[in-house]
């Protein structure tokens, strides 16, 4: 809602990309490692602190006012449900 | 009452005078709601008509065993863009699109939606998702073949223009998304002042569920097809086990939307009755804080029970106990609906127009649809029926019996108020009774023949399932003629039919306030609301 510009210096985001690279690394040595269900779940760990990354400064929300917070952490607690009840099955096949 | 007004000719007087704009263009790129509430009813309606054909055709095929019009590959193609059109560009925006645009601003006292522009992009949207999806059907491969599902490995693998088809479906859902965020925006932020969220009209209430729905939802649809067209084009293999992928986890994804998608389709058909069925038994609804919480209850727990589409798949017992479980819960907030509904009806001085016959036609029939689906939400016993024609039979109760009959009776109740006139009531009667006789014999002839053993998406079967199929074809004609009465009852009333005044069904919500057909800025002044949406005393109808 505020419509101040945020400005995040190049350093801060050329650093957050090193980060993102790292952990997209870090992915594919999970997916090239046998660690059994620890697989699944250590990727979606990663996935989410990539996408809570991109979230907090490339999209800006760490910048926003408390209603859009309150609605992304809304609908992403919806999207975790649903990824959680696909392990009724995934985990017990 | 208030006496007949000065009517002028159909397409003329209030918000028809207004354009600014000429010809088309002044409906096109329109910002007015109830404008882009009709170019949304005709697209749908067009779309409507198209599927219904394929429909019949279908039907013809299956009315004798063997190849009778159509082999097999038509007939999978045929059956997949029945599905596709009834399901994407009919019934999904159908409700919300139409009479959600044309009624929800007026009955909330709103002059127009949240955001007009986005509204009319949205229409673009769906027209261009449409636009893609027709073109999928001429070009490349030829039409898809894989059902309305598009279930992998089926999909990654048919030579037809899935990925084309499936890029038009991913359009239609992001209007889809859009109008769900105008909706949601439109009632927090625009009721007019004493339009609290406790005398919120139940139509209101069921777009507001489902525009929950719509956004939550939808983009798990949109990320689904986009693996389809990542599977066809890069072979990501990420359903392929071969290659450590899961072709479950399609089936997943598929229904964490489309399950939920079926609320879409049938909760505003469900506001609609709650409308209906007061104005027409001149009786406050029972139970009015149930049946909005209902709304929310089945739009919350129907966004889990997807699993209960794969009971056969090889999903983990677990899921199973689990999905079936959570699917019977769902049951509860549906049946609140239709006992308070059946209890408006109780001691009601209940009169027969034509609007109330499509919402008794739908108590009956969404109640049967229901009933069926509780056989196919057991695990146990949905393991003999899945994919037979008992399924067909069951989802055309619900969408078709349910929701599109609600449509139905929103043309009736709403569409008059619209153009300044009426359809003829008995011609509208006759064409109620064709549709109600000819759907039964349709479809539960479909549901016998599937607890027969007849599987579903078959162009052929066994010479034993002949008579009862004939039978079923027949049905769709007589069902098909009510319906083309019943259209060209309708449309020769709104043109050239009886005048109204601006309340004819003498029922308490807002819409019935404002002059027929009403202006462009819907109310003269900032409405006031003193009483609530039923209460027919503090309206002062008789
Ligand atoms: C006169 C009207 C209609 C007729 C005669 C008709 C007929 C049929 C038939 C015979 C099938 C089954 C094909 C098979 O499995 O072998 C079918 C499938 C289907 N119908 Fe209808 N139908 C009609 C209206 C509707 C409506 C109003 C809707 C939804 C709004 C709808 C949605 C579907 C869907 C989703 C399928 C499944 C397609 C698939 O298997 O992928 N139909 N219809
Ligand atoms: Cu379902």
């Amino acid at each position: 809602m505020s419509e101040q510009q945020h400005i995040v210096s190049y350093g801060k985001l050329t650093a957050i990309w090193l980060g993102l690279l790292a952990l997209t690394a870090l992915t594919v040595w999970v997916a090239r490692h046998n660690v059994g269900i620890g697989h699944v779940w250590g990727s979606l760990a990663i996935a989410v602190v990539k996408g809570g990354l991109v979230i907090a400064f490339f999209m800006h929300m760490k910048y926003e006012g408390r209603l859009l917070r309150w609605l992304l952490f809304f609908a992403l607690s919806v999207l975790a449900i649903f990824i959680g009840f696909t392990f009724f099955d995934v985990l017990y096949r | 009452m208030i006496p007949v007004e000065n009517v002028p000719p159909a397409g003329d007087g209030g918000f028809w005078n207004d354009t600014g704009k000429t010809g088309i263009t002044a409906w096109i790129f329109s910002t007015d709601h109830k404008r882009i509430g009709l170019l949304y009813f005709y697209s749908v309606l067009t779309f409507f008509l198209i599927a219904v054909v394929l429909g019949v055709l279908l039907r013809i095929e299956l009315m004798a065993p063997g190849r009778t019009i159509m082999g097999p590959q038509t007939y999978n193609a045929v059956f997949t863009v029945h599905g596709v059109v009834m399901v994407f560009l009919f019934i999904i925006p159908g409700f919300q699109g139409s009479f959600g645009n044309l009624v929800m601003p007026i009955q909330i006292g709103a002059r127009d939606v949240a955001f007009p522009r986005l509204n009319l992009f949205s229409w673009w949207l769906y027209i261009a998702g449409a636009a893609v999806i027709i073109t999928s059907l001429f070009t490349g491969g030829g039409p898809p073949d894989t059902g309305w599902t598009f279930y992998v490995p089926f999909s990654e693998r048919t030579g037809t223009n899935v990925s084309l088809a499936v890029f038009g479906v991913f359009i239609v859902g992001f209007s889809s998304i859009v109008t769900g965020l105008n909706f949601v925006t439109t009632i927090h932020r625009l009721r007019a002042e004493g339009m609290t969220w406790g005398r919120l009209p139940l139509f209101v209430w069921s777009l507001y569920a489902t525009a929950w729905v719509q956004i939550l939802a939808t983009p798990i649809l949109g990320i689904t097809l986009a693996l389809i067209i990542a599977e066809r084009f890069l072979g990501t293999g990420l359903f392929d086990p071969a290659r450590g992928g899961d072709p479950l986890m399609y089936q997943h994804l598929f229904w964490i939307y489309s399950h939920p998608a079926v609320y879409i389709m049938i909760l505003p058909g469900m506001g609609v009755i709650s409308e209906i069925i007061p104005a027409f038994a001149r009786k406050p609804i029972f139970g009015y804080k149930m049946i909005a919480f209902s709304s929310l209850a089945i739009a919350a727990a129907g966004s889990l029970v997807w699993g209960h589409h794969m009971f056969t798949s090889g999903m983990s017992d677990t899921a199973i106990l689990v999905f079936s479980f959570l699917t019977f819960v769902v049951a509860i907030p549906s049946a609140i609906k239709v006992f308070n509904w059946v209890s408006t009806l109780y001691r009601g001085s209940i009169s027969l127009e034509a609007p109330m016959l499509f919402a008794l036609a739908f108590i009956l029939l969404f109640s049967i649809g229901g009933l069926t689906g509780l056989i196919l939400g057991a695990a146990a016993t949905d393991i003999h029926v899945h994919d037979t024609q008992f399924v067909v039979g069951h989802f055309h109760y619900v969408i078709f019996g349910g929701a599109v009959f609600a449509f139905f009776g929103a043309m009736h109740y709403w569409l008059p108020k619209f153009y300044g006139r009426r359809y003829a009531e008995k011609p509208a009667v006759v064409a109620w009774v064709l549709m109600f006789v000819g759907f039964n014999i349709t479809y539960f002839t479909m549901m016998v023949l599937g607890m027969k053993g007849m599987p579903r998406r078959y162009y052929d079967y066994l010479p034993e399932f002949a008579p009862l199929n004939l039978v079923s074809t027949i049905g769709s004609w007589i069902l098909v003629s009510g319906l083309i009465l019943m259209l060209v009852n309708l449309f020769r009333g709104l043109f050239k039919g009886e005048p109204i005044d601006r309340n004819p069904w003498g029922a308490a919500t807002l819409e019935w306030t404002i002059p027929t057909p009403p202006p462009t800025e819907n109310f003269e002044e900032e409405p006031v609301v003193t009483h609530g949406p039923y209460d027919f005393k503090g309206a002062g109808i008789p």
